[in-house]
């Protein structure tokens, strides 16, 4: 059993704190990817997991070993670095094979795992090639071999897609998933760009200055973001967000976002806010509907007339500019038709799908 | 345009020959006047192509023959080997740890540190000989080869240092971190991944660092009395008498002096190349 809990872990470099006291707990076979801006504390997590930089307070323990003061070759873990790290002077046997050597395995052990890596990863034909005469991506997968060689309890991964060009990006991306599919070992996936913490997290971590925003599953995060760093920071396009005040209205409050634009507060949230009070209004692009181009949903609809400043066309669908009393916000019109510049264009909102955050604190107003 | 570039060629190679001619006959005449006799050397008017050519000046050295020169050529060879060698070695092994250090840690004062290694090579060695001569007087360490030993390596240290630095900086420091991930220890990391990538610079390091101690004439002079330590340098001077100078028997030594310098340049050659040009990326 190889889960990795950290409890209260900080890190600081002198007097400058880094990380304040974090607590994650990461399951058997969890894929966890840790997100964030660069700065955020995402790398320096990862590093002290991994014993290559020393914890400052708190504890880590991987499987019921506290490995706090254990060296990185004590903790089996293995690490796939950004830029590879391979061994430039051995071969791509030699590399994947380095680890057992060390731990002084018999050679046919060696050879039989070896060979399973290369098999695994397709770097068979490539065994007696050096680094230098492999492309990026094979590079990359040799440094997969090398950490998978090993069993080891953890995996880590820093940022190991963001020297690959955007085409391969994806592809490795696929080719981690299925990696994790058939070597069922817990990892921690270090990356900035969220659409990889999506597509590949079991449950994603936000962090932001040394802090832990969110954790949750991707679509936890997407649906209900806890805070608007995190609502701007899943998605694609980002969630819009408005500044707005509530206001009590016959009816029930409403979210005034300008004198002659007011939306109702959704049900579920109608106990949560209070009469002028500062808030921030988000929705996501898909839930701005141009007219005839609408969703199925069951959600309450609001209708009203938008002009489109810009119209980015995607293929599959395209993204309009338009603007809520002088913020820019984004529609996404699926199965598009060609829209102009300055076209004046029916909108369905779904107002379900609102959600509302405190304007001070950032904080969502859901219970 | 064909006409031009033929000119300009042509030029191209004047140039080069002028320039490889002035870097080369010193040299060459001295390798020549070590196969001829004083007599052809001196002569007025002078004798530019070689009449009498022999080893006779080689044979009157090693005292085969007939003729002999009273000057312990095996010994000052033999000196020089130890002092040039034995300090190479310490100086490389010193500066390979420093080197490492400096590029690899962060610790107080170290660009002060750093800084000082550089200066204390821009202060001549000769200003430094009498200071040295009495210090190493009263330590006894005056005519001995630890006492050049110990000048040579404090000579070379700097330089070492901060060459080996540079190559350690290339390395970069995620392959300590893999290899200590893959199980190793920092010392094993050190020896199985980050020594070889550097080694290109240990080795410049090294022949840098042989051929000061190995042509170091200045201090050695100071420093050394008699067949107990003296180099090879300073050797040459016994062929000037109080009226006289054995020019043939000095070149004929000077090249002695070369040689091994020549072989050992050449055996290291390619990584001194592959290693000047590697280093020389981000100077």
């Amino acid at each position: 059993m190889a889960t990795v809990n950290l409890s209260q872990v900080v890190k600081r470099y002198g007097k400058l704190e880094v990380v304040h006291g974090i607590d994650l707990d990461i399951a058997h076979e969890e894929f966890v990817v840790l997100v964030g801006p660069s700065g955020c504390g995402k790398s320096t997590t990862l590093r002290m997991i991994a014993g290559l930089e020393e914890i400052s307070g708190g504890e880590i323990r991987i499987g019921d070993r506290m490995v706090n003061e254990l060296p990185p070759r004590a903790r089996n873990v293995s690490m796939v670095f950004q830029n590879y790290a391979l061994y430039p002077h051995m071969s791509v046997r030699e590399n994947l094979g380095f680890s057992l050597k060390i731990a002084k395995q018999p050679a046919s052990t060696i050879d039989e795992r070896v060979a399973e890596a290369a098999d695994i990863l397709g770097l068979s034909d490539l065994m007696d090639r050096t680094p230098a005469q492999l492309s990026g991506g094979q590079r990359q997968r040799v440094a997969m071999g090398r950490a998978i060689v090993r069993h080891p309890d953890v995996f880590l991964f820093d940022e190991p897609l963001s020297n690959l060009d955007a085409k391969l990006r994806v592809q490795m991306r696929t080719e981690i998933k299925r990696l994790h599919q058939k070597v069922r070992t817990t990892v921690v996936y270090v990356t900035h760009d969220q659409v990889e913490a999506m597509t590949l997290a079991d449950r994603i971590v936000i962090m932001r200055d040394g802090y832990i925003e969110q954790v949750g599953s991707p679509l936890e995060l997407f649906e209900r973001p806890a805070n608007t760093f995190v609502a701007g920071f899943i998605g694609s396009p980002p969630m819009n967000q408005v500044r707005a005040r509530i206001a009590a209205k016959d009816g029930g409050p409403v979210v005034s976002i300008t004198d002659s634009l007011d939306l109702p507060v959704p049900g579920r949230l109608r106990d949560q806010v209070r009469a002028d009070q500062d808030v921030v209004l988000g929705f996501r692009a898909e839930d701005l509907m141009p007219e005839g181009h609408e969703l199925k949903t069951d959600g309450a609809l609001m209708r009203f007339k938008q002009t489109v400043s810009i119209a980015e066309p995607l293929g599959t669908e395209t993204l309009l500019f338009t603007e809520f009393g002088q913020q820019e916000v984004l529609s996404k019109m699926f199965n598009p038709r060609p829209v102009a510049e300055g076209e004046e264009i029916g909108f369905a909102l779904n107002i379900d799908r609102l959600h509302l955050f405190d304007a001070a604190s950032g904080r969502s107003l859901e219970g | 345009m064909r006409p031009k570039t033929r000119l300009r060629r042509t030029l191209v190679w004047l140039g080069t020959l002028f320039v490889m001619a002035a870097i080369c006959l010193p040299g060459a005449w001295v390798v020549f006047s070590a196969f001829r006799p004083n007599r052809e050397i001196l002569a007025r008017p002078a004798i530019w192509w070689p009449e009498q050519f022999g080893l006779g000046n080689f044979m009157r050295m090693f005292g085969i023959g007939g003729e002999q020169i009273a000057i312990p050529v095996g010994s000052y060879f033999m000196n020089s080997l130890i002092i040039a060698l034995t300090s190479t070695f310490v100086a490389v092994f010193i500066g390979m740890a420093g080197g490492y250090a400096f590029a690899r840690f962060r610790f107080r004062g170290k660009n002060a540190i750093f800084l000082g290694l550089m200066l204390s090579r821009a202060v001549p060695g000769i200003a430094l000989s009498l200071p040295l001569f009495m210090v190493w007087s009263r330590l006894g360490l005056i005519d001995t080869p630890l006492g050049l030993i110990i000048v040579y390596v404090a000579m070379n240290v700097p330089f070492t240092v901060w060459l080996t630095d540079g190559f350690f900086r290339q390395v970069p420091v995620e392959m300590s971190e893999a290899a200590q991930i893959d199980g190793c220890t920092r010392w094993q990391a050190f020896w199985r991944v980050e020594f070889p990538l550097a080694r290109a610079g240990i080795a410049s390091a090294g022949i840098f660092a042989f051929l000061i101690s190995w042509n170091e004439y200045a201090l050695a002079s100071v420093l050394t009395r008699s067949t107990d330590s003296r180099t090879l340098p300073v050797g040459l001077m016994d062929f000037s008498a109080q009226f006289t100078i054995d020019w043939a028997g000095m070149c004929a030594m000077a090249v002695l002096i070369i040689i091994p310098a020549l072989i050992l340049t050449f055996i290291v050659q390619k990584h001194l190349i592959a290693g000047l040009t590697f280093g020389g990326v981000k100077g």
